[in-house]
């Protein structure tokens, strides 16, 4: 039997305790403990970005660490960023673009967006592009993602029409 | 795609950590960012039977500068923190430079200048940028702390000069060069894959824009990151605008032994020295002192 750590931390807003073996990825961790199933499992070896969630504010790969290292920490996942009964300004712009085909990448695209707009500094489609590198996407080909990212950019004054 | 079960230990001091790294000589593996380890145990193709993870250890992840100007980098200081950091953007544009060009952006935020020297890929920039610092590694073990040079911690590819028991502290990077203008250029199939090839050159400049003396570093070609200063001999006593970059490019491509796998041959290889050199060189001679270009 494994030995298991107890663990306190914050996902999306509501504190979470639980019981949990060292070798449960925090990606696992969130979709069969915590029923979370907006962050995909991927490639599970840190390449393709789908398990991207926010861990005190900065984009983490949730398959290349342990649920046992998120203790204290606190974790935002797609739900987290996506308000009740409707999307979020970023997930109408990725519609509105036709940023997604299947919709596999999305949340580990959404919430990678949602952390490069929230450090609140000027963007520029190569900037977007550059912050956008470490997810993959099989359908869109990537430029209607950075047009989505770029609107988003725009409606909150962190770039400029031209800037595309 | 799950990694194999193991002992996980969050030590909160580095006497801790040493003595778990005492007491389970053939299980313990340290863990700091994880951002290669964690793929390998996903992989199995890492099955360590205990984690110790500094990440409990304060002092590790503290990121100062000393009375003497020098700049002293905690093990588990992330990439990004780097990257984020005002004084090493001034006083050490150099890692900068490379440091962007680690993976991509989670990978830089959860993955650390510590973690990366001690796996020691060749393709890694945080060995290369130590080298041209002539940055210093200090590693506690359980007979007290030593101190290495860059050149001697990394040994080969994915070897370092750690003996067991050991981990990598701090690394000291001596106190800011004025007048030095820094360039980078690094070629990989994709944005933040493994380089195929990579160069680091430091050209200082006098008040009449005369080259004093250069450094250049050629990474992701051999085993490991070399000096190939020599190649820039010729850019010595030259006006900035008069240097044969082309000369130093073919200069250092002859003096490297690349390896052939399956990404490049050597022949491509001896290419890509050539054309990373001068690209880097072209960037130094552009860039303003301290300066990170976008």
């Amino acid at each position: 039997m494994a030995e298991m750590h107890s663990i306190d931390l914050v996902v999306n807003g509501r504190a979470v305790s639980r019981n949990v073996p060292a070798r449960l990825t925090l990606a696992d961790f969130l979709r069969q403990d915590l029923g979370l199933t907006g962050t995909h499992v991927g490639c599970e070896h840190g390449v393709c970005g789908a398990c991207t969630v926010l861990m005190d504010g900065d984009s983490v790969r949730a398959c290349l660490m342990f649920a046992v290292q998120a203790h204290g920490r606190e974790i935002t996942t797609i739900e987290g960023l996506t308000p009740a009964g409707g999307l979020s300004p970023l997930q109408q712009s990725f519609c509105d673009h036709h940023a997604l085909q299947c919709g596999f990448c999305t949340p580990g695209m959404i919430v990678t967006a949602e952390a490069f707009l929230t450090r609140g500094e000027r963007i520029d489609a190569a900037s977007a592009r550059e912050a956008m590198s470490g997810n993959i996407c099989r359908c869109t080909g990537y430029v209607p993602i950075v047009h989505a990212v770029m609107e988003e950019g725009r409606r909150r004054g962190l770039a400029r029409n031209e800037d595309e | 795609m799950k990694p194999s079960a193991f002992v996980y230990r969050r030590p909160a001091s580095l006497a801790e950590a040493l003595d778990l790294l005492r007491r389970h000589p053939e299980d313990a593996r340290v863990i700091a960012g994880g951002q290669s380890l964690v793929p390998a145990m996903n992989l199995r193709m890492a099955t360590p039977g205990m984690l110790v993870d500094l990440a409990g250890i304060e002092t590790l992840s503290a990121l100062e500068v000393a009375s003497d100007g020098s700049l002293s980098a905690g093990a588990m200081v992330s990439h990004n923190r780097f990257l984020r950091d005002d004084r090493v953007k001034s006083g050490w544009p150099a890692i900068g430079l490379a440091v962007r060009h680690v993976a991509h952006e989670q990978i830089r935020n959860r993955g650390t200048m510590g973690g990366s020297l001690c796996h020691a890929d060749s393709a890694a920039e945080w060995p290369a940028v130590c080298l041209l610092l002539d940055a210093e590694m200090s590693l506690a073990g359980p007979r007290g702390e030593r101190t290495v040079t860059a050149d001697d911690f990394v040994r080969g590819l994915y070897e370092t000069a750690l003996e067991p028991g050991e981990l990598l502290s701090f690394v000291r990077f001596p106190a800011p060069l004025r007048g030095w203008r820094w360039g980078f250029h690094e070629i990989a199939r994709r944005r933040g894959d493994f380089a195929l090839a990579g160069a680091l050159a430091g050209l200082a400049v006098d008040e009449n824009f005369v080259v004093t003396a250069g450094r250049l570093v050629v990474f992701a070609v051999e085993d490991r990151a070399r000096r190939l200063d020599g190649a820039l001999s010729g850019a010595v006593g030259r006006r900035l605008d008069e240097i044969d970059k082309d000369l130093a490019g073919l200069s250092a491509a002859a003096s490297v032994d690349p390896r052939s796998d399956l990404h490049a041959s050597a022949e491509q290889r001896f290419h890509l020295v050539h054309a990373c050199v001068m690209r880097a060189l072209a960037a130094a001679m552009q860039e303003p002192t301290g300066t990170i270009n976008g």
